[in-house]
């Protein structure tokens, strides 16, 4: 089998400083796997360089979508995002100061095509094509019950519904590949509970891969079917849950780590 | 559809009716010739102060440069309407200060916007300044003498056309895919690289935009002044332009017009005080900062839509 | 090359007046991120200030130096007072164009008080050429190049072993955290003003001893050079400052001497934008990255 995302020996190194070294690992079809480790592991480092927000010192990210196979080394975040890569951020950077249908319609932005100048004369195209759009992202509000705000500035939503937005922002783009980093962060355990069911929600409903950082454990063990351990950079196990729970060497990186 | 078909009609509505009512103010002389000439002046600035709120406040790239680009406008006008004196002359004029100015934008551009904040700021202005240092010392632009006797042939109306025309194609695009992905690129660059946004594609594509409109606003002023110099375009004139802006509200069009307006009417006005004029200007920006940091009508925008939507739940109310 | 060394020595005097207004940008926009447009009118009223003492009172050239450095560094702390605090959490833009208006202010408000016609400056030391193989220097060109890099030395000291100067390179890095461990930042803002403002007093009667001349205007062109001085050596960074200042006097004198005096600001900005592009943080400057 074929993995969707395929990582060889992953390097990065800031000066003298090994943040992510010789990390291999693989993403399946319409899978959810998790990314755990203890606080400076390197595992937001390793989604900056997953998405292109920082440039890899060495190894291979090969997507194999369904438009075909693309080294991604070398490629910008916005050209990774087109491919299919979306993802959410540790400290939530919506648009703030705009509208939540405008942080999805900006995500939408490359999915769609309106010529500058049937834009700027408000050819029947542009209405047309903003319609359409304007109903897509309404229907995408909608199934996660934001349809009632699109019109509320981002900054104005209550935080939880911020970390929801943003994850209805990165589904705009039409991802292969979800990842989420951190999305259960200052939540309490309702909405903690809240957000399991909408991860798995978007995992069969949209057909996607997800890879979600994590430091809430009952959520990982309840929603991963694989994890990857990563530990000063480099990977320490790989497994299920429950082999990830029984792993000798993870139990020591926590507790060794104080967490 | 329909919605959006009488909203436009409105705005044409007002559009031709305000031309109208200057007309007939002109006709029966409540507007004289110092009246007129104020007006335009507002008008140029309008047309300035769009297209840098463009660039400033709605991609977030803080450009110092406008006047280069509004010279290079100015000068292709004076240039060519010298030997082809016709109004057919003037608008090809235009059409060759918009392309120059776009050509410059881009060179300009494509290195110096990876730059960020200031440092974009000094570097936009330096640039500014490396044209008309250009302009000062080349033949066919009069050095700095500069060139008199441009042939008059903008007068009240085209200026008022082309105050439409530009601010239909900003408020146009400001609303539509481009218009977001400039927004998107303004409130969290990161995060629109991530979803997809090629942040330097649009930040350019915004500061030529405003390039074109400055180059635009330059061909009005040479030819409805008659006069220009290299020193007309220097830093000063950057400054005054971005003064416009942020009074009027960084990302609002309605501020940058609210705002023009009341500066060309102050500076008017302050005409009488002689050389206390510029202390009162300088002590009102002063005071108005001070107490509207976020200019006068802050990110606030016209719209009819929303009066119409306002309008109709207070009927529904009475009902 | 002994035009080059007479380019050299010219170009080293008029940088030493370009660095120690670029010093007095550097230390406000390293503290509170403004570009303090008005920095260059303060060096216009320290020129002014030593017109008129030297003219009036007799001031000798030290005492009408200190005292300009005295006013300069008052004015600064009132104009940061009433202008700039008022907009300290306010967009920086706004700040910048409040900063404008000073200038505005500034420079109308004395062409209003005292004319706006360019007057000869007291020539309080008598010029004397001297002529070192070849390479002829003035006994006033090394006034100012000493005066100049005594300042800045002091500056440095100041800033790198005062208890003050650790408050202000506090402010300067985080002011919330520097607030929590007890520094008054208004105090030390203040303060950055009053040492930057003294520089520019100070570059004041320097420039009107150079240049024999002064009007009301005579700091906007300077202002802006001196800024670019400091972004081309790394804005909030003090050695960037003072090697933007000769860089900057270097560059227009040699530009000058070889016929290009025309074109020889368009060479500085032409400068300034390659070493941007290059070192997006100016020559001294950290180019800080945003964190994800």
């Amino acid at each position: 089998m074929t993995s969707l995302l395929q990582v060889d020996n992953l390097v990065k190194n800031f000066g003298g400083l090994t943040a992510v070294s010789d990390v291999s690992l693989h993403l399946n079809n319409n899978e959810l796997v998790a990314l755990i480790g203890p606080n400076g592991a390197g595992k937001t480092t390793l989604f900056n360089l997953l998405t292109g927000v920082i440039p890899a010192t060495s190894g291979s990210i090969v997507l194999k979508g369904t438009n075909g196979t693309f080294a991604l080394n070398d490629k910008k975040a916005y050209q990774i995002a087109k491919l299919g890569l979306s993802r959410t951020f540790q400290n939530i950077r919506l648009f703030k100061n705009l509208s939540v249908i405008d942080n999805v319609l900006i995500a939408m932005t490359s999915r769609y095509k309106e010529g500058f100048l049937s834009s700027i004369f408000r050819l029947p195209n542009y209405y047309k094509t903003e319609q359409r759009v304007t109903e897509d992202a309404k229907k995408l509000l909608a199934l996660f019950e934001l349809e009632d705000q699109t019109d509320v500035l981002a900054k104005n939503l209550p935080y939880g519904t911020q970390r929801r937005l943003e994850i209805v922002r990165a589904l705009a783009t039409k991802p292969q590949i979800l990842f989420l980093d951190e999305p259960a962060a200052g939540m309490n355990p309702e909405e903690t509970a809240n957000l399991t069911q909408l991860i798995l929600k978007v995992q069969h409903r949209f057909h996607i891969t997800i890879l979600l950082i994590e430091h809430d454990m009952s959520l990982v063990m309840n929603l991963a079917e694989r994890i990857y351990v990563l530990d000063h950079g480099s990977l320490l196990a790989e497994g299920n849950p429950d082999e990830i729970k029984s792993n000798p060497k993870v139990i020591k990186a926590y507790l060794g780590e104080g967490e | 559809m329909k919605a959006n078909f009488k909203y436009n009609i409105i705005w044409l509505i007002i559009m031709i009716s305000g031309f109208y009512l200057m007309n007939t103010l002109i006709l029966i002389g409540v507007i004289n010739a110092f009246i007129e000439n104020m007006l335009v002046t507002i008008g140029i600035n309008i047309i300035l102060a769009t297209g840098l709120n463009l660039i400033i406040g709605f991609a977030g790239q803080f450009s110092l440069g406008h006047a280069g680009f509004m010279a290079i406008g100015a000068y292709a006008t004076a240039i060519i309407t010298q030997t082809a004196t016709t109004p057919a002359g003037f608008y090809l004029s235009i059409v060759i200060g918009i392309v120059v100015s776009i050509l410059v934008a881009l060179i300009v551009g494509i290195p110096t916007l990876r730059l960020r904040g200031d440092y974009l700021a000094i570097a936009t202005m330096g640039a500014a300044e490396i044209i008309r240092i250009i302009i000062n010392n080349m033949k066919i632009t009069g050095g700095a003498a500069g060139i008199f006797n441009i042939p008059q042939l903008a007068s009240w109306p085209t200026v008022y056309t082309m105050v439409c025309v530009t601010t239909i194609i900003i408020v146009n695009f400001i609303h539509s895919r481009g218009g977001r992905a400039v927004t998107s690129v303004r409130e969290d660059e990161i995060a629109a690289e991530a979803m997809g946004i090629n942040v330097f594609k649009w930040k350019l594509a915004a500061f030529t935009l405003g390039a074109a409109t400055a180059a635009v606003a330059g061909s009005l002023h040479a030819s409805f002044l008659q006069t220009i110099s290299p020193n007309d375009f220097g830093i000063m004139e950057s400054i005054s332009i971005l003064i416009i802006v942020v009074l009027g509200g960084v990302g609002s069009i309605t501020g940058t017009f609210v705002a023009a307006a009341v500066l060309g009417v102050l500076d008017t006005v302050l005409q009488d005080f002689g050389a206390l004029r510029m202390v009162i200007y300088a002590a009102a920006l002063i005071l108005i900062m001070i107490f509207k940091p976020s200019g006068l009508l802050g990110t606030w925008e016209l719209s009819i839509k929303r009066c119409f939507k306002r309008f109709g739940r207070k009927e529904r109310v009475k009902q | 090359m002994q035009t080059i060394f007479q380019q050299i020595i010219n170009g080293l005097s008029l940088g030493s007046i370009y660095a120690l207004l670029a010093l007095g940008y550097t230390m406000v926009y390293g503290i509170i991120k403004l570009i303090n447009f008005a920095h260059g009118d303060i060096y216009m009223l320290g020129a002014f200030w030593g017109y008129y003492v030297i003219n009036v009172w007799h001031f000798n050239f030290i005492s009408a130096l200190l005292s300009a450095m005295v006013v300069g560094a008052v004015s600064g702390v009132i104009i940061e007072y009433f202008a700039y605090r008022p907009l300290r959490h306010s967009p920086r833009i706004a700040a910048l164009i409040t900063a404008i208006g000073v200038s505005f202010l500034l420079e109308n408000g004395m062409s209003y008080l005292f004319s706006s016609n360019t007057r000869d400056f007291p020539q309080i030391i008598k010029q004397v050429n001297y002529n070192i193989g070849g390479v002829l220097i003035s006994n006033i060109q090394v006034l100012i190049l000493v005066t100049a890099c005594i300042l800045m030395i002091l500056l440095q000291v100041i800033i790198k072993k005062t208890k003050m100067g650790r408050a202000m390179r506090a402010v300067s890095v985080d002011p919330d955290a520097a607030e929590l461990v007890g520094i008054n930042i208004n105090w030390t803002i203040s303060f950055t003003f009053a040492l930057g403002s003294a520089l520019a007093g100070a570059a004041g009667v320097l420039i009107g001893l150079y240049y024999n001349s002064i009007d009301p205007l005579m700091g906007m062109t300077p202002g802006i050079k001196a800024f670019v001085a400091a972004v081309l050596g790394g804005i909030g960074s003090v050695p960037g400052a003072s090697v933007g200042g000769f860089l900057i006097g270097i560059l227009e004198t040699f530009f000058q001497s070889i016929g290009l005096s025309a074109y020889k600001d368009a060479v500085v900005y032409f400068v300034l934008i390659v070493i941007l592009l290059i070192m997006p943080a100016g020559i001294f400057g950290k180019n800080a990255k945003e964190k994800v």
